[in-house]
């Protein structure tokens, strides 16, 4: 704030509280009592027949004004109010929420502090740790993969053993503190129409669903020209890059011949966002395991 | 001088009185439906259905507080300014064709309202909803109603300015004020425009002027109502000029500063918020000065409470008025917002306000004013009258207490964490747990709606009732266009 406009409201509050002080005092014609007889003379005046009696102000309604006005002075003495004075105490509102927060954070750091150092497979045994990862996870996780992990449209399935980046504790960690970015490119422009078409009908050969055998032929050999390379030779997917497992009839976008064309045809960029950022460590650690447990027991 | 002109009353114009009038019961009754419609759909979301997407929640929301606070309160304010300046000045309205103008443009500005609104035409600011063309006619009705008011007071017969149109005055000029910074806006078609301010500085504008159309609006205009009723209905002298004085000055000189307190722990920067917050508790004994010289007027004359319902009104909105006026101030002390922001609490306060303050003074003073707008010696049923208080006063006290355990309840689920940082409820948890206090909301408006339905049976019936014994003073000069 410029020099300016901090003398600017300064000037102005203290003009506006010292005009009303001054209305105030100038008017200081206290009542003896507060229950002192009303009946005493009127000003005079008289509008429409009402007239209007010069009573004192009630004691005590002049005591609570200026009490609140003692309570404005030193508020203002004390806390960041009259310009860029900052007020004598120092309090900030960016301040009291560090504050706030580091109390909240010491008082976390104990709850997740007894699981952080516990492997992830033994964690999973712990209720109240589990418990606390259902919270965790609602908070966090929910709103992409759903309240139970079972994904959504393009956001994967982690109650199942099929995993983009692998599903040991230390390969979910990873994807939850650094997250993901898979890309698969648009290869409509390169290979052509005709081409997007065969490999489809191979992909559709691939994951079990039947398609045209002699455009499926064609589309093998597109297949091992430009998609093994991630996808692997066998169509199985690539944990590394994160390219998705081609023989399965899990999808994360569409699975039927359209679907697969239209992933062909214009790529598709998906993203896990890192969490490390927003999420310390134990918490990280807690929510892995969590995961860990919503496919372990699928696996058992 | 004063009771010599007293005898001998100037031709008034009660015309555009009358007709302000009868429309401030119209747009009661249909702001107030509304209202208990909005009510309704919080409790059976299905009633949103009822004819999409007009009957929304979100269409109808503002429908109901522009209903409510520029079509009801707005007529009321109209009404009982026109009538206080003429009596109390001793003097004819001023202005001519500028005041069936000041009628006919509000009541089509509203008409306008009733139809965008539903159609989803707003420039989204609370309270200003309405489209840029519809504030530029509100702009020149206003500027007529100024011209009507100030010039009337211009012109009156008495020596001194009546204390009730100091409140009429200060309350004309600060809405134009208010309504003019806060329209600025960029038109890009017909029908939407885009705020003149962004940001942070676009939150403060609109809660600079949300906040002063309660202290301007709801606040000194309805103040200017009581100065005159309350003495003319319990006719005693008012309690003190002095104290008159001192929370005039004050009122219009710190309301004005109360705004920040609406966006507390916002990105507003923190010397703007405690500025706010400091005004804002200053500003209790100003607005308890208003209720203390309307009750204290009633000393020497409480036995009337016991055979006067429209005096009930009167003093009962006072008493809401009190009790939202110290709630006010609670409220905008930061530790006690952080616990009340986006609660019902904050409903139940603006509704103990609305329904308990501004509707009750302005029925009161409709039960004075219509006996004698329309040559009558009384309303056609005092018993309704009562009746009328009665569902009022128990409708708003469900109303309020309502809000104030859901609001209370919200803030308490809302803040709970568990030792592990996460929520202990869910925000859906939260709503399932207000349904009780959303249907005692519910029946609480409703009751309050259907005292205003018989209030306009008994208003039917007292206009009715039988030809007036002859045209008043005013009825040829009232239309000179």
């Amino acid at each position: 704030m410029s020099t300016f406009w901090s003398l600017w409201i300064i000037v102005l509050t203290l003009v506006c509280l010292a005009l009303t002080c001054w209305v105030l005092f100038a008017n200081r014609k206290v009542a003896v009592r507060d229950d002192e007889d009303p009946e005493n003379k009127t000003t005079g005046h008289v509008y429409d027949g009402i007239e209007e009696y010069d009573n004192p102000l009630p004691r005590w309604w002049f005591y609570l004004f200026v009490a609140t006005l003692i309570f404005a002075a030193v508020y203002l003495v004390a806390f960041p109010g009259m310009g860029s004075f900052k007020g004598v105490l120092g309090w900030t509102s960016a301040g009291e929420l560090t504050m706030d927060q580091k109390k909240a954070e010491a008082i976390h750091a104990e709850s997740f502090g007894v699981y952080s150092k516990m492997p992830i497979e033994e964690l999973i045994d712990q209720p109240r740790a589990m418990k606390m990862g259902v919270r965790m996870f609602a908070n966090n996780c929910a709103v992409c993969h759903g309240a139970d992990g079972g994904g959504n449209f393009s956001f994967p399935n982690l109650t199942d053993s099929d995993w983009l980046y692998g599903g040991s504790p230390e390969q979910i960690k990873h994807s939850i503190a650094e997250g993901r970015s898979g890309q698969m490119p648009a290869w409509g422009p390169l290979l052509g129409e005709a081409n997007v078409a065969s490999v489809s009908e191979y992909v559709l050969k691939l994951s079990g669903q039947d398609g045209d055998s002699a455009l499926a032929e064609q589309g093998a050999a597109v297949f091992q020209q430009n998609c093994a390379a991630c996808h692997g030779a066998d169509g199985a997917g690539n944990i590394l890059l994160g390219a998705p497992n081609l023989t399965d009839d899990i999808w994360l976008y569409d699975g039927s011949r359209e679907g697969i064309q239209h992933v062909v045809r214009n790529g598709l960029n998906n993203n896990m966002p890192a969490q490390k950022d927003m999420l310390r460590e134990d918490k990280i650690h807690l929510l892995a395991a969590y995961v860990y447990y919503l496919s372990y027991n699928e696996e058992e | 001088m004063s009771d010599a002109l007293a005898t001998q009353q100037p031709a008034y114009n009660y015309k555009v009185v009358r007709q302000f009038a009868i429309m401030t019961i119209v747009w009661g009754i249909v702001g107030m439906a509304v209202g208990v419609l909005l009510a309704a759909q919080l409790m059976w979301p299905e009633l949103n259905d009822i004819f999409q997407p007009f009957s929304h929640f979100g269409r109808l929301r503002p429908l109901h507080t522009n209903a409510v606070i520029f079509a009801f309160g707005g007529c009321a304010l109209f009404a009982s300014s026109y009538y206080i300046v003429q009596r109390t000045c001793q003097v004819k309205l001023f202005g001519g064709f500028l005041i069936p103008f000041t009628f006919w443009g509000w009541q089509i500005i509203i008409l306008a309202a009733a139809i965008t609104l539903p159609l989803g035409m707003t420039s989204a600011k609370e309270y200003a909803e309405l489209e840029w063309p519809i504030d530029i006619a509100i702009t020149l009705v206003w500027v007529a109603y100024g011209v009507v008011f100030f010039g009337t007071l211009v012109t009156r017969k008495t020596s001194h300015i009546y204390v009730a149109n100091w409140f009429f005055g200060a309350f004309i000029l600060t809405v134009a004020l208010l309504h003019v910074v806060n329209s600025m806006a960029v038109p890009v078609s017909m029908f939407k425009s885009y705020s003149a301010y962004a940001g942070a500085m676009d939150a403060m504008i609109q809660w600079w002027y949300g906040h002063n159309a309660v202290g301007f609006f709801l606040t000194a205009g309805f103040l200017g109502m009581m100065y005159y009723f309350v003495p003319k209905q319990a006719g005693r002298p008012v309690y003190s000029y002095q104290l008159s004085i001192v929370h005039f000055w004050a009122l219009v000189a710190i309301y004005i500063w109360a705004g920040p307190h609406h966006l507390h722990y916002s990105a507003l920067p923190d010397w703007a918020q405690s500025l706010g917050m400091v005004m804002s508790l200053v500003l209790l004994a100003p607005s308890w000065g208003g209720m203390i010289n309307g009750i204290m007027t009633l000393s020497g004359a409480w036995d009337k409470l016991r055979t006067d319902p429209t005096l009930r009104f009167l003093v009962v909105s006072l008493s809401f008025y009190g009790m939202s006026t110290f709630e006010g101030p609670m409220m905008s002390i930061k530790t006690v917002n952080a616990l009340s922001h986006n609660t019902d609490w904050t409903i139940g306060h603006v509704h103990s306000g609305a329904l308990g303050w501004v509707a009750m003074i302005s029925i009161g003073a409709l039960y004075h004013l219509i006996p004698v707008l329309f040559n009558r010696a009384q309303m056609w049923s005092v018993k309704l009258v009562n009746i009328h208080f009665w569902l009022s006063t128990i409708g708003t006290v469900l109303y309020i207490a309502s809000m104030w355990v859901n609001g209370i309840m919200q803030g308490l689920m809302w803040r709970a964490f568990n030792a592990d940082g996460t929520l202990t409820y869910s925000f859906a948890e939260s709503v399932e747990a207000s349904y009780p206090g959303y249907f005692v909301r519910f029946l609480g408006g409703f009751i309050f709606l259907v005292g205003m339905l018989i209030m306009a049976y008994n208003t039917y019936k007292t206009v009715a009732e039988e030809k007036p014994a002859e045209e008043d003073s005013t009825a040829a000069d009232a239309q000179p266009a």
